[in-house]
């Protein structure tokens, strides 16, 4: 019996039962309709064995929506819990794991899925290439996030969630004060998919150095192509570190040890530490990508070259180095000493400079443009005065001495959101939309799309302003109520109701996607929005091989030139094409890393030694396994390029 | 005949050895803690650049540069992060 009581939700409410019944039902749903319109082969066969990065890009891509929903359901608990005073809606407990899995669904697999599915579609087609370096490890990549996930997902109804924040500090996340195992949870499915991301940006720099189209130097390579270069060149430079505080936290939770305990030798502030050595960093991750969508958006709707190329490459570069120098602005209250503070603070005010040189220059790229504002133009626009309130209040919060009054309180999570919502999400909504038309062969609604990025813009200004004033007044976050006496509780009604309206544009986005699926036209031809770099210069379906002729290129924005100016984008003759074959393995290791990590969880060491080895036997069975990939004929080309070209 | 006999790879396992061998003294001779984590520290390192030089081929394309300047980098913000580290927890706690 007390075997299985482990598996049992330490809290459990009514709520959590009726989501165990609805995933259930979804479950036998899904495996139900595969199996009614024998659908399993093709998933199979077409999904998830592929290694096609357009395809795991989708994949990425619907991952991130679903994650943008379960945080989003998550987030709008928070809010109508806060809304009045004293309420009791959630008990401490259940808000404690609500904004603890709010926290890390929308870090880890919301927004990382959603840059990634960007960099996987987008990256290979923009430097001219046929996939990414190492196909196969791209879609063990999509899968150990995939199951990371899922793994974190399943927490909240077996055993309970993690409930120690996002940023788990110990010791309040060791074994003594969070005895569920949830922390469990979070030390492994980040771990997972962690290491997932780690492989990622190892393909995508390779990517990216080795096979580039002939012509392409670095400094033409298109904006968004470079955003995603310097990113990954940052994610192998710090995840290794999470890679190990996690290890080390694991540890501590499983096998008592004290790496982070306050007691025999170790130093709880040690995990504070290395998290932020790999957190402040990580929120650059999620931003430059961010960064790349717009500057691509923008040059192509003010119907102008990026202004001031040089100048943005060199101010990513000078970002890279420097948010890995900022790490100690997270915790300045911690009790180290005025040098300390005031060197992470200087370095910290710092970064303000190189994004505030690219805000310049997407501003010099939209005046005298002939811009067009569309709904990806609409969001990029709205992202710059948005996101600089963001940049200014963390200039505030960087000043270590003011920070004593602002850490740990509402102001903060305006100052995150603020860069967060504007800065990331619209910049993946911009880019969702914009990319929409290459994934799948039709436009999204722009009147629908409008209503939807109107709403969150003022949903998000209504749900996060507010905490600006609470903030500084004192409101603390985490904090599952407020009594009606500290007078927090007009502005946080605020709040939900801008949460509300938010949540409202998110429904209107899917309504947007049903409606356009069935009303949008199909001729749309390959370049829709009138774009200027290579993605837009191979057919809508794109073929599996992108470009039929390897495109030559001699500036940064090649397709304009060859549409403009007469630039010859494809010089050379049809060529049998070489690509790689698909696989199962990716997958059925992502699904023993799943299994591994609930068996760790569980500390059920037999299924977690089983499944090492078989993780092992994976990656034996791949050194030794012949796989040459295969040839496309020339013949066969021809047949594609033809179909395609009389749909266009 | 000599071109055949790969030299390099022979001499950079042989200086490896070595450097193992260093390692170990830390192990058997009676050093303080600080001169047995220099010696540890010393030879990592050298023995890191020897692996990836010698046996991971890291100099043997001609973009080289952007291999050794990934390195570069990465000691570099190696070193920040940990002399942060001992800047907030030990020279200013
Ligand atoms: C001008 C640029 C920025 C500066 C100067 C800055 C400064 C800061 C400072 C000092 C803190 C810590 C405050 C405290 O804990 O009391 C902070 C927190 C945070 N910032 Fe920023 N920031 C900037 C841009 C960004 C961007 C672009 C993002 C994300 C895309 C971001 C995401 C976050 C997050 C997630 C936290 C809080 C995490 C937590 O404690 O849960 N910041 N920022
Ligand atoms: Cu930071």
């Amino acid at each position: 019996m007390e075997f299985f009581e482990r598996f049992a939700i330490p809290n459990p409410s009514l709520a959590i039962y009726i989501s165990m019944v609805a995933i259930a039902l979804t479950m036998v749903a899904i495996v139900a309709g595969l199996t009614y319109f024998k659908k399993w082969g093709y998933l199979w066969r077409e999904w998830l064995t592929t290694v096609d990065h357009k395809r795991i890009g989708i994949m990425y891509l619907l991952s991130a929506l679903i994650m943008l929903f379960r945080g989003g359901v998550d987030a709008i608990m928070l809010r109508a819990q806060l809304a009045v005073p004293d309420n009791k809606l959630l008990d401490p407990q259940h808000y404690n794991e609500v904004f603890s899995t709010h926290g890390v669904i929308m870090v880890m697999f919301m927004a990382m899925p959603f840059i990634f599915a960007f960099m996987n579609f987008v990256v290979p087609l923009q430097i001219g290439a046929r996939d990414v370096a190492f196909p196969r490890l791209n879609a063990l990549s999509f899968w150990l996030f995939f199951f990371g996930a899922m793994l974190f997902n399943i927490s909240f109804v077996i055993g309970g969630s993690p409930d120690a924040g996002w940023t788990s500090y110990f010791p309040l996340a060791g074994n003594e004060f969070s005895p569920s195992v949830g922390t469990n949870y979070y030390m492994l499915a980040i771990q997972i998919s962690g290491i997932g991301t780690l492989m990622t940006g190892i393909n995508m720099i390779t990517t990216i150095f080795k096979m580039r189209a002939p012509g392409m130097t670095l400094m033409k390579m298109p904006m968004f192509t470079w955003a995603t270069l310097v990113t990954n060149l940052i994610i192998v430079t710090v995840f290794p570190v999470i890679t190990v505080a996690l290890a080390m936290g694991t540890f501590d939770r499983l096998f008592g040890t004290h790496f982070f305990a306050t007691s025999n030798g170790g130093m709880d502030m040690l995990w504070a530490n290395l998290f932020w050595v790999w957190g402040h960093p990580e929120v650059y991750i999620l931003i430059l990508p961010a960064f790349g969508i717009y500057s691509e958006i923008i040059s192509t709707f003010s119907g102008r070259n990026l202004y001031g190329y040089k100048s943005m490459v060199a101010s990513m570069v000078i970002i890279s180095a420097l948010s890995c120098m900022v790490w100690a602005h997270h915790f300045f209250t911690m009790g180290q000493g005025a040098v300390a503070n005031s060197f992470f603070s200087i370095t910290t005010m710092a970064i303000a400079v190189p994004t505030g040189v690219k805000i310049f220059n997407w501003l010099f790229t939209l005046w005298k443009g002939k811009i067009r504002f569309t709904v990806p133009m609409l969001y990029s626009v709205g992202f710059i005065p948005l996101f600089v309130i963001g940049g200014v209040t963390g200039v505030m919060l960087a000043m270590s001495a003011a920070d004593y009054q602002y850490h740990n309180t509402m102001f903060l999570v305006a100052h995150f959101h603020n860069t967060i919502i504007p800065g990331v999400v619209f910049a993946m909504l911009a880019g969702l939309t914009y990319y929409w038309p290459k994934m799948f062969g039709f436009m999204l609604n722009e009147r629908i799309g409008k209503w939807s990025f109107w709403l969150l813009s003022i949903g998000f200004c209504l749900a996060f302003f507010p905490m600006y004033i609470t903030g500084l007044d004192g409101q603390a976050r985490r904090m599952y109520t407020y009594s009606e006496a500290t007078g927090y509780g007009p502005l946080n009604m605020l709040s939900f109701i801008g949460a509300g309206v938010m949540a409202i544009s998110f429904a209107l986005i899917v309504y947007n996607v049903y409606y356009s699926i069935r009303y949008s036209p199909r001729n749309i031809g390959a370049d829709p929005w009138d774009a200027r770099s290579l993605e837009w210069a191979t057919h809508t379906p794109i073929p599996e091989y992108n470009f039929a002729i390897e495109p030559h290129v001699a500036s940064s924005q090649a397709f304009w030139d060859a549409k403009k100016k007469g630039h010859e984008l494809f010089p050379g003759k049809l060529e049998k094409i070489h690509m790689p074959n698909n696989s199962g393995v990716p997958f059925i290791m992502g699904a023993i890393f799943f299994v591994w990590g609930f068996s760790m969880v569980f500390s059920l060491w037999i299924p977690a030694i089983l499944s090492i080895l078989a993780i092992f036997a994976c990656m034996a069975l791949r050194s030794f396994e012949r796989d040459h990939g295969r040839y496309i004929s020339v013949k066969e080309i021809e047949e594609t390029e033809t179909k395609l070209r009389g749909v266009n | 005949m000599s071109e055949l006999f790969p030299r390099k790879q022979i001499m950079g396992f042989v200086f490896s050895l070595i450097l193992t061998a260093a390692a170990l003294t830390v192990y058997f001779l009676n050093m303080s803690f600080a001169k047995g984590m220099v010696v540890l520290l010393v030879t990592a390192f050298v023995q890191a650049l020897l692996q990836l030089v010698v046996f991971m081929h890291a100099g043997e394309t001609n973009d080289k540069w952007v291999i050794y300047g990934k390195v570069a980098f990465m000691m570099a913000i190696a070193l920040i992060t940990v002399f942060g580290t001992l800047l907030i927890f030990l020279w200013d706690m």
